[in-house]
């Protein structure tokens, strides 16, 4: 209880704000490596989980492999990373790339697989094309799973990307690194508790965007989707 | 029903019984108490900590013993400073590589530091009684500021204070509590005025990150062990402390009543001619030729001329 106070009170003291080791810093810098991550990891998982989901071609070899991925000690990659590309923000943000992936590839082809078929096979008879039946119907029915794997992604982000500063990427870990090896707990703890905060407020904000991007047409069928919903994006996102 | 619960308990107690006989025994058990009680007389015991360098400077110094004629017990690869000091102290020990650096500083919680002189001297004031610390090497490992070769001529760098020739930005790299430590980049600033650009935080102690950091000039000055073989790999110059910034943790044996002075002219004379680019090597042959330490201590010896 002593360790949480003195935390509290190490981010309450204003000497800990401004320049380059400032809190303030610190989360910006924090936030911008994880939004980084984030968008690029989307970039390439979404359009691959999308064909996958359409197609359902490669589904087993995309679970192998995200499962593999999903193995991987990301401190480890970074470190090998880093013997190749040298220090810097490189190495984090290609390991943390790697983090992210499985859950938004998960994500994006289980959207699309959890669309009823019926409603697919309606769509092409009234005379959808492929790409028609991708934009309008397993797009926006796809999407609280996509953002649920983002949101799961979002947040293993922002706890690891504590990594960084391992290799001088900058970041919040430097506090949880000063302070383990300084013997400074209340820093580490401080450290730790901003991560948290971020990590719920990153939470907060899918939730919302979980809600407001379903588009009126498929939230008004949500009654009976709710059901199907919520478990699925858990296991999805897990 | 009843007998069986009883037969259960009777079996749970004699297990229970048998570990604590068993832990007990462990926790008691010395593991140096076989090979270190009873020695022979007139053998010398010689230790070393589990790290590769200093056994095979233990490893020196035990065949330099031997080819003066003394009959020599190997205990090497004996882990931390808090382990094996009490086993000195007691006198289970008589020959122990040692950097009298940290030494000093595990024996004097307030030692000042300074010079490697100030610093042995201090050292041989709170040594335990019955113990010497035998003139030091000029070989040490320790902290150090390391550039590369390439940035050391272009600024024609020496020691540390020379650094203030550099009229570029230096950026400092090490682990982040570097830029907290007494010696870190504040030190330099307020003690010889350089002023360094910035800090970047690799952490791995001076490891393969922050050798490659150094190469690819990502950061200029970095926090290296003196005696690393990456230093030599790597063509790095760790930059000459002549004001004791750094802890001086030159190598010298702690040696018991036991050791008498012929066996410590003996060890005089290995540390008189073991120089800091002597350390290096033999911790190159160990780590890049894979060399074992017995035969890294043969051939230096031999190179030496220190075995008849």
């Amino acid at each position: 209880m002593n360790f949480f106070v003195e935390a509290i009170a190490w981010i309450l003291d204003p000497r800990h704000y401004g320049g380059e080791n400032g809190i303030d810093t610190r989360i910006v810098e924090h936030l911008v490596i994880s939004f980084g991550v984030v968008l690029v990891a989307a970039l390439i998982a979404v359009p691959l989980g999308y064909a996958i989901g359409h197609t359902g071609r490669g589904r087993a070899a995309a679970i192998a492999l995200s499962g593999g991925i999903r193995a991987l000690p990301t401190l480890g990659l970074l470190i090998l990373i880093a013997l190749g590309v040298g220090i810097g923000l490189t190495a984090p943000f290609i390991a943390l790339v790697v983090l992210a992936i499985p859950s938004i590839l998960a994500g994006a082809y289980s959207g699309f697989e959890a669309v009823d078929r019926r409603t697919i096979d309606a769509a092409r008879s009234v005379g959808m094309t492929e790409w028609q039946v991708v934009g309008r119907v397993e797009v926006p029915l796809g999407l609280p799973l996509l953002i649920g794997g983002l949101r799961a992604a979002s947040l293993q982000v922002i706890a690891t990307a504590t990594l960084a500063d391992y290799v001088g990427g900058g970041g919040l870990g430097h506090f949880l690194f000063l302070g383990l090896k300084t013997n400074d707990y209340p820093q580490v703890l401080a450290g730790s508790f901003v991560v948290i905060l971020l990590a719920i407020v990153s939470e907060i904000l899918f939730g919302v965007i979980q809600r407001l991007v379903i588009p009126a047409g498929v939230s008004a069928g949500m009654s009976t989707n709710v059901r199907v919903r919520s478990p699925r994006s858990q296991a999805a996102t897990g | 029903m009843f007998t069986t619960g009883r037969g259960r308990l009777v079996a749970l107690g004699a297990v229970v019984v048998g570990a604590a006989i068993a832990l007990s025994g462990c926790a008691t058990s010395n593991p140096l108490a076989t090979g270190a009680a009873t020695p022979a007389g007139g053998t010398l015991i010689v230790g070393s900590q589990a790290y590769y360098s200093n056994e095979i400077v233990a490893e020196i110094y035990s065949q330099a013993l031997e080819n003066g004629g003394f009959k020599v017990d190997r205990q090497f690869k004996i882990g931390q400073r808090e382990v094996y000091l009490p086993e000195i102290e007691a006198g289970k020990i008589d020959v122990f590589p040692e950097y009298i650096g940290s030494l000093d500083q595990a024996l004097n919680k307030t030692a000042a530091g300074g010079v490697e002189d100030a610093v042995y001297k201090d050292l041989t004031s709170v040594l335990p009684k019955g113990l010497r610390v035998l003139k030091p090497a000029e070989a040490a490992d320790q902290n150090s500021w390391t550039v590369t070769e390439a940035f050391a001529k272009k600024w024609k760098l020496t020691d540390i204070a020379s650094l203030k020739n550099v009229t570029d930005p230096i950026i400092v790299g090490g682990n982040s509590e570097l830029e907290t430590r007494p010696y870190g980049p504040t030190a330099l600033k307020s003690k010889y005025g350089i002023t360094t650009a910035g800090f970047s935080a690799v952490e791995d102690s001076g490891g393969p990150l922050t050798v490659k950091a150094l190469v690819d000039n990502k950061i200029q000055l970095a926090n290296i062990y003196t005696a690393d073989p990456n230093i030599k790999s790597n063509n790095l110059v760790a930059l000459k402390d002549p004001d004791g910034l750094f802890f001086p943790d030159n190598i010298a044996p702690v040696v018991s009543k036991k050791v008498t002075d012929k066996a410590a002219a003996i060890l005089d004379k290995v540390d008189a001619k073991l120089s800091q680019s002597d350390l290096v090597s033999l911790n190159s042959e160990s780590v890049n030729d894979q060399k074992s330490a017995d035969v890294i201590a043969k051939d230096w010896l031999t190179k030496n001329g220190l075995l008849k």
